[in-house]
This record gives structure tokens, sequence and C-alpha cells, in this order.
């Protein structure tokens, strides 16, 4: 039918190498995400303190990091702080380039999320004694990253998707990477990155269908 | 103080780039769009039972990296089509325009069908009832009213395959971080031109981006 003879079975023998690199990228995208979290409520917290500084430095992280590629953020990440003086390994520039992308996507998910949960419940948390960290931390965000339950899922996707942007670095221990560096070396492109597609669409398929299945398990009323 | 080796053909190289990037941008969303509303009347048309293979493939154009579905689209097409079909080598340039293309009309046809439920269904029952034929019921009332609730979204999506197109690089397609790249390795001044690559996307990108949060506001029915 094709005038190309595919070379299926050489591509499976390396199926072991490039199921290791998957196991890299999940570690990426589960780190990045932890981080992205972490700073996002961070950052969420700068947006509501009031403080001119601090809620300027968050508004710059949200729009920098959702108004710019996610490829440029990475290779900023890499080369640009190389300019510093600051040389990073491509799993760290890789890392950090995630989860700052993760950070501004998830603050401003946050942000709507916010926006849901009525201000008197701060109120009554507050006349209840609470201080208002206690009445951040115990009241409302449980109820934020309850509705932002799914934003978030979406970008474990994006992350686990983002990570064949380490290729910019020469990151080579991530599937993308190691999925490459395989081609160079057999000029089997298209066998090659099939497979590496299957896997990448497996892993996103069972982070939605087991997201979508823990939020049935844990947000019934 | 200040020293730098760019010179004036650099930074025409850097806007060549961002034309590109551009170009590759606005055919895209034009092709990609067209695609999509066909796709999401589709799937609204034949509900979701009938329109399982055409959401499966749709699906996997957002479950698959970008960069992948480059090099698999690039390598199938002039590794295998080429020599198959007999025909000229195929331009990194088109495929990179097909492949934004498809992933814009997946995330697009989301949106449309999404606009369209959003049409009250009694309001076309009534159209329907009142002689309009089904071609007049949703180009005049479906229409009007899906494209208030899509719009926000998909200029949205727009933005967001501008960023993506920054990935074309991998088919030899020069827009504007490849440019910047090349620029990066000749004069070795990674910052200065990220910053100038950076606020290139930026202007471009937030401006439009804060349009589209007015319109949300603006347009939303409450």
């Amino acid at each position: 039918m094709f005038n190309y003879s595919f070379r299926w079975n050489q591509a499976f023998a390396s199926l072991p190498q490039m199921l290791e690199g998957a196991w890299v990228t999940i570690q990426i995208a589960l780190l990045s995400m932890a981080i992205g979290i972490t700073i996002a409520i961070l950052l969420t917290v700068f947006r509501r303190s009031g403080n001119k500084l601090l809620s300027g430095v968050a508004s710059t992280w949200v729009e920098v990091a959702r108004n710019t590629p996610a490829l440029f953020q990475i290779y900023m990440v890499h080369f640009g702080l190389g300019g510093f003086g600051i040389h990073l390994s491509p799993y760290l520039s890789l890392l950090i380039g995630i989860a700052f992308n993760n950070a501004g996507y998830l603050a401003e998910n946050f942000r709507g999320a916010l926006k849901a949960i009525p201000e008197t419940q701060t109120r009554a948390a507050r006349s209840l004694g609470m201080s208002q960290g206690q009445a951040f931390t115990n009241v409302v965000m449980p109820q934020m990253l309850r509705i932002s339950f799914l934003p978030i899922t979406n970008q474990m996707v994006w992350a686990i998707l983002m990570t064949s942007l380490g290729a910019v670095v020469a990151m080579n221990t991530d599937l993308f990477g190691v999925t490459k560096a395989l081609t160079d070396r057999t000029f089997r492109t298209f066998e090659y990155f099939a497979i590496a597609a299957v896997i990448f669409y497996v892993i996103t398929k069972v982070i939605t269908v087991s997201a979508r299945l823990l939020a049935a398990r844990l947000f019934r009323y | 103080m200040f020293n730098t080796g760019l010179t004036s053909n650099d930074l025409w190289l850097l806007a060549q780039g961002a034309g590109m990037t551009l170009l590759v941008t606005a055919i895209a969303v034009s092709l990609g769009t067209i695609l999509g509303i066909i796709f999401g009347v589709l799937r609204y048309q034949l509900g979701p039972w009938w329109a399982l293979p055409l959401t499966f493939v749709l699906d996997v154009f957002r479950s698959i990296p970008l960069l992948i579905q480059l090099i698999l689209a690039n390598a199938f097409v002039n590794m295998i089509l080429v020599p198959t079909l007999k025909i000229g080598k195929v331009s990194g340039f088109t495929v990179a325009c097909g492949v934004l293309a498809m992933y814009t009309a997946a995330y697009c046809s989301e949106i449309v069908r999404g606009g369209i439920e959003a049409v009250p269904a009694n309001l076309r029952r009534a159209s329907r009832s009142l002689g309009m034929s089904w071609g007049q019921d949703m180009w005049n009332i479906v229409m009007p009213l899906a494209t208030r609730v899509a719009l926000p979204s998909w200029i949205g999506l727009a933005l967001g395959v501008m960023k993506d197109s920054a990935l074309v690089y991998i088919v030899q397609v020069p827009e504007l971080l490849k440019n910047t790249q090349i620029l990066i390795t000749r004069l070795q001044e990674p910052l200065l031109l990220l910053m100038i690559c950076g606020l290139f996307y930026f202007l471009i990108s937030f401006p439009i981006a804060r349009f589209g949060g007015y319109l949300e506001k603006r347009w939303s029915n409450d």
C-alpha cells in the first residue's frame, strides 16, 4: 500500500526504554503540579492581601505565565538564567518552567473559584474568632480547591503534554527525549513517535478518567 | 554601559520570525475555526453515540503533545506519502499549518458544541414552529446566541494557538522563537534576545486576552 516498509518490531524492542522515559515524564508532571499548586495558592493569597507590592508580583507572574508560550518560559529558565550565571540541569529547567506555567494558570483558576465562595463565609469565620489566616486555610481554601478540582486535572494533563517541550533544553530522559534519541539513531521517526503518541494518549486518558472517578467519589453530597 | 552585537539585520530577522508566527497562526486559526464549526455542528446533530468516532479522533489531537503531532505528521507526509504518491516534497510550513488547523478544530468543535447547547431548546422549537427551516433556525437564531457564549473562549483558543505556534520550529519553520534561537547561538546574549521575543508574544497576547475577559464579563447573562 505504501512505498515504505514499517519496522514496528525494532521500535517495540525499545519499549522498556520508552516506558522508563514515560515514568520520568509522570514524575516531572506530578512534581511540577505540586509546586505549581503551592505557588498558585501563595499567589492567590498575595493577590487578596491588599499589599501593592505583593499583588503586583502575583499579577505579573500570572500575566507573564499566561501570555507567553510555555516553550519560551522553559527556554528562559534554561538560557535566560544562564545569562545571570545560574546554570540549571535540563531536568530542573524543565521542572521549573512547567511549574511556573502551572502556577500562573492555576492562580487564575483559583481566582475564578474564589468568586463562587460567598464573602459572608469569611466574615462568619472571623466573627467566630478565627484569624484571617485560619479563616482562609480552614474555610475558604478547601472549598476553593474542591471547586477547581477539574481545572487542576486539566492542568495536570497540560503538564504531561508540556514535558515534551524539554527537547528545547536538551532534556533526554523523559518520554519525548528518549524517543528523540532513539529516532536520531535509527531514523525510524514515524514508528517510534507513533508509539510515544500512544503512550502519551494512555497517560492522559488514565489521568482524566481516574480524576473523574475520584471526583465522583470525593464530591458526592 | 549597554553594548550589544545586535544589528538592524538581526532585528529584521526577528521581525520576519514574528511575521511567520502571525501568518501560521492566522492560517491555522481560520482553517481550524471553519473545520471546528463543521465538526461542532456535526457532533451536536449526531448526538453523543453516533458522533463517537469523530469525538475520539478530535480527542486524540488534544491528548498528544503538539510537538509529537507535528513530528508524526511531517514523517508521515514526507517519508511515507511523498514516495508512495510520487509527489514533490511537502514543506514544513504546510505541515505546520495543517496540524495546527486540526488542533484548533479539535478545541473549536468543543467550544461550538457548548455554544449551541447554551441556546435554550424552547427557543429553537419556537423558531421551527414559526416555519423556519433547520438552516434558517441555525443561521438566524442559534448562531447569534451561540456566538455570544462562544466568542470569549474562542479568543482564548486563538491566543493559545498563537503561543503553541512556537512549536512549529520542529518542522523547520523559521518562526519567532526559532529565529531568536539562531541569534542567541551567534550573539551569545540570551537575556536580551529572549526579552525581545517574550515582549512580542506578551504585547500581542495581553491586550487581546484582556479584551476577551472584558467581552466575557460584558456578555454574561447575569
